[in-house]
């Protein structure tokens, strides 16, 4: 039975671009608020937040967390789907960018289906996101997850809160 | 600079080729023809032909980021087709649990997170966006009895993101289109004329995922696959696995044969159920805790 749910673990496809268990060196934030935490648990304390584009160094890696380190003396465990190895640029006008572009170690961030694409298609269809802007605005924190299953009487695997 | 009606052809010539191994050659190719014929630079024609070697690959090509603008237009169209349940309650306990199944799953930093709205529908179902926007029915959470049995359909929900399903939906045709679109805009800011080939396949795309979501269903097989995500993450959060084929076997008494939501787009419940005892054996439910069971019936109260 365990093993029947350890394969299906290990058929799950890879995490986000770029992501591999493999990952080591540098790497970049590729979510909007990479989750820095203490220790490598969905309900480890968050510690600091990193920004899309943030450049880390990937100490070492416990699949699926990462151990990493980045400016500011920030250091913790972050999930690889947050991560990728490709080089993530924030300005599609930079010098950089401009040389590699197309290489496959770069990402531009903004690049493809974005926010003008968006416009373009909602202006052309009449389309209403009101409440998909509402829905993204609403965050429901670790702390709040952490006393939702108290108060539940829910134990995650690995022990009690 | 070439006109629109070249642009668009030779786009159309591109996406016409069929996705395979050797994809990259044959684009960087069309490419060079096109940039000897004077319709392109060489420069352009190099950064096609090297957009083309990475339209070989696939949906994993997307970045979180497009991702999420793929999800957003997705949800706006399921909200065009089903109306919000705008009770604040409701929704902040479903974006609670939801969300924290989410955490447990193997996808969990997707670019904005998970969040999850209740549709006000006598409709079976529940939708889920690719990036983590995920709906559900009122009709869906009738199926439910407790607590555990709602982290099955929620926890589903979130198996169906974190496998992409919804980007695999997308026809290839349309990333290679992307990618050409890209490679002809290289690093600089996008002109009219990409941005309008990029729009049609953005919507090209949306709805390569919503007829499947809404019309066809998924295949059998990423059915199930979802349900396998579903057991692993509720026994990571602590939710009781044999809850979801509880809540399948209230769902078979209450789906409408020939119905237009989950009858129409999911396998009969029944082989649900088969297959995952399967995984999970023949577990049967405990009882919920008392405050458990009393916060889920305030949660049906705001619902009735």
């Amino acid at each position: 039975m365990q093993q029947l749910i350890d394969l299906a673990r290990a058929g799950a496809p890879s995490l986000g671009s770029g992501a591999s268990s493999a990952m080591a060196g540098a790497a970049s934030v590729q979510v909007q608020q990479g989750q820095v935490r203490a220790t490598p648990s969905f309900l480890g304390k968050i510690v600091a937040n990193l920004k899309y584009g943030d450049k880390v160094q990937v100490l070492q890696t416990q699949e699926p967390w990462a151990k990493v380190s980045a400016p500011g003396g920030v250091g913790g465990w972050m999930h690889l789907s947050a991560l990728t190895e490709k080089d993530v640029q924030l300005k599609a006008g930079s010098a950089e960018a401009k040389t590699s572009a197309t290489s496959d170690e770069l990402a531009l961030a903004g690049k493809g289906f974005n926010a003008q694409v968006e416009k373009e298609y909602q202006q052309k269809n009449k389309v209403d996101f009101t409440w998909i802007d509402r829905m993204v605005d609403d965050t429901v924190t670790p702390e709040e997850m952490q006393a939702f299953l108290l108060a539940g009487d829910v134990t995650p695997e690995g022990g009690a809160l | 600079m070439i006109s629109r009606r070249e642009f668009m052809g030779l786009l159309a010539v591109l996406a016409a080729l069929p996705a395979c191994e050797t994809m990259g050659q044959i684009g960087a190719a069309g490419a060079q023809v096109a940039a000897s014929a004077g319709m392109i630079s060489q420069d352009q024609a190099d950064e096609i032909g090297s957009g083309a070697k990475q339209a070989a690959a696939s949906f994993e090509d997307f970045t979180p980021e497009q991702e999420y603008y793929i999800g957003r237009s997705v949800g706006a169209i399921i909200l065009q087709k089903y109306k919000p349940y705008a009770n604040q309650a409701a929704n902040a306990y479903v974006n609670t649990l939801g969300q924290t199944l989410a955490a447990a799953s193997d996808y969990p930093q997707t670019y904005r997170g998970y969040h999850f709205l209740l549709l006000d529908s006598e409709d079976i179902n529940a939708l889920a966006a690719p990036g983590g926007l995920i709906f559900v029915t009122r009709g869906m959470v009738n199926c439910c009895a407790n607590e555990d049995e709602l982290s099955a359909v929620l926890a589903h929900e979130v198996g169906h993101v974190s496998r992409k399903h919804g980007l695999q939906a997308i026809q290839t045709s349309r990333i290679t289109s992307a990618l050409t679109t890209l490679g002809l805009a290289g690093a600089k800011a996008m002109g009219g004329e990409e941005l309008a080939a990029l729009t049609e396949t953005f919507e090209d795309s949306l709805k390569d995922i919503t007829s499947t979501l809404i019309n066809n269903g998924y295949s059998r097989a990423s059915e199930l696959e979802a349900d396998e995500s579903a057991v692993i993450v509720m026994k990571r959060v602590g939710y009781q696995r044999a809850a979801l084929v509880a809540m399948l076997e209230n769902m078979e008494t209450r789906l409408t044969p020939g119905g237009a939501d989950f009858a129409k787009t999911h396998p009969d419940p029944k082989d649900r159920i088969a297959e995952l005892q399967r995984v999970i054996g023949m577990t049967a439910m405990g009882r919920s805790p008392k405050p458990r069971t009393a916060r889920f019936e305030a949660f049906r109260k705001e619902m009735a």
